[in-house]
């Protein structure tokens, strides 16, 4: 899932503190998920506004919406008869939902409540981490599931480099070798023999390197 | 016992202090309270295992959400007592109640009624 953190409280007053009349736009996907941006999170930062601004003798009307997806166009126009009543949305959605509700309504200024960060998994309750950087060419076929460009601080596909120490990565002391982990990995499977075959250069154009990407799938195309 | 406590403290009972949610405090500050209370069984002792630990964590982002939008945070308080303790139940109702007397009535409910 897209993972993504809250944003400060004051960074959000500072955005719509002009404001009348707003809409708190949550996400019932990843962002609940991870608790940054569903309709829990959406009544807590809607409730702080409301008190802070009336707190500054301002009499803010701050409304809560909380749609299923807003990466979706089905979704979005779900706001389409109430959208225009307001003077600003904060979109807790991801930087993906804040966009594509901003493409939607192109007169009324999209802010957005969190900060995306990293396409990750949940460890334990309230600790994320990073598991795919979406490069487009998939390796994890060949590197017992453990993907060496998101987990490998270089990237590195023929690795470990000289860096890494006790497994551990020597960015930090807390973060594991991504290399040792594939290599520990590929033991246990006994496919070792996959870790002598080198890597070909990789063809980063389907990373970021080429520009932003996009899928197209005539298949199921109307 | 015929304890006396504070008639300005209103209970509202939950099934474990797990329950209590940030929204559920934030609220009641919303809604003109001038303190909110937890008061979960002894840590260690949760029926739920952790419900009491998750009211504290809860408890202390709900001071922190306060402390940002000028309500103090001190306003909410975790307690944790047995269910056998009613001298003490009455004990922390007082202290909470003379806690509230010295920050003074919550800012927001004197807003609401200069917005009205």
């Amino acid at each position: 899932m897209i993972v993504a953190d809250k944003k400060p409280i004051e960074e959000i007053v500072e955005e719509v503190k002009d404001c009348d009349n707003i809409l708190i736009l949550g996400c019932n996907e990843c962002v609940t998920v991870c608790e940054a941006g569903g309709k829990k999170e959406v009544g807590i930062l809607a409730s702080a506004l409301r008190m802070y601004f009336l707190n500054q003798g301002k009499d803010m009307k701050i409304d809560e919406r909380t749609l299923e997806r807003q990466c979706d166009q089905e979704y979005l126009d779900e706001i389409r008869d109430i959208a225009d009543q307001y003077d600003a949305i904060v979109s807790l959605a991801c930087g993906v939902g804040v966009q594509f509700t901003a493409e939607q309504y192109h007169s009324i200024p999209i802010y957005p409540g969190v900060n995306t960060c990293f396409l990750g998994a949940t460890e334990e309750r309230g600790l994320w981490t990073e598991r795919c950087q979406a490069c487009g060419q998939c390796v994890l076929a060949r590197t017992g599931g453990i993907c060496p460009v998101s987990r490998c601080a270089k990237r590195l596909l023929n690795g470990p480099c000289g860096g890494s120490s006790n497994g551990m990565c020597e960015i930090s002391k807390e973060l594991a070798c991504g290399w040792q982990l594939i290599v520990n990995r590929l033991e246990a499977l006994d496919k070792m023999d996959d870790y002598e075959k080198i890597f070909p250069i990789k063809d980063w154009s389907t990373d970021r390197a080429g520009g932003p990407r996009k899928v197209v799938r005539e298949d199921v195309q109307i | 016992m015929r304890l006396q406590y504070p008639s300005s403290v209103k209970i509202i009972r939950v099934p474990c202090t797990g329950k209590i949610d940030i929204l559920h405090i934030l609220r009641a500050f919303e809604k003109g309270a001038d303190g909110v209370y937890a008061v979960g069984c002894m840590e260690g002792d949760c029926h739920y295992n952790s419900g009491n630990f998750r009211a504290r964590k809860r408890v202390e982002q709900a001071q922190k959400i306060l402390n940002t939008i000028g309500v103090s945070g001190e306003r909410v308080q975790m307690y944790n007592l047995s269910s056998s303790e009613g001298p003490l139940f009455a004990e922390i109702a007082q202290e909470m109640t003379e806690r509230i007397r010295k920050l003074g009535p919550n800012p927001i409910k004197q807003a609401m009624k200069k917005a009205a």
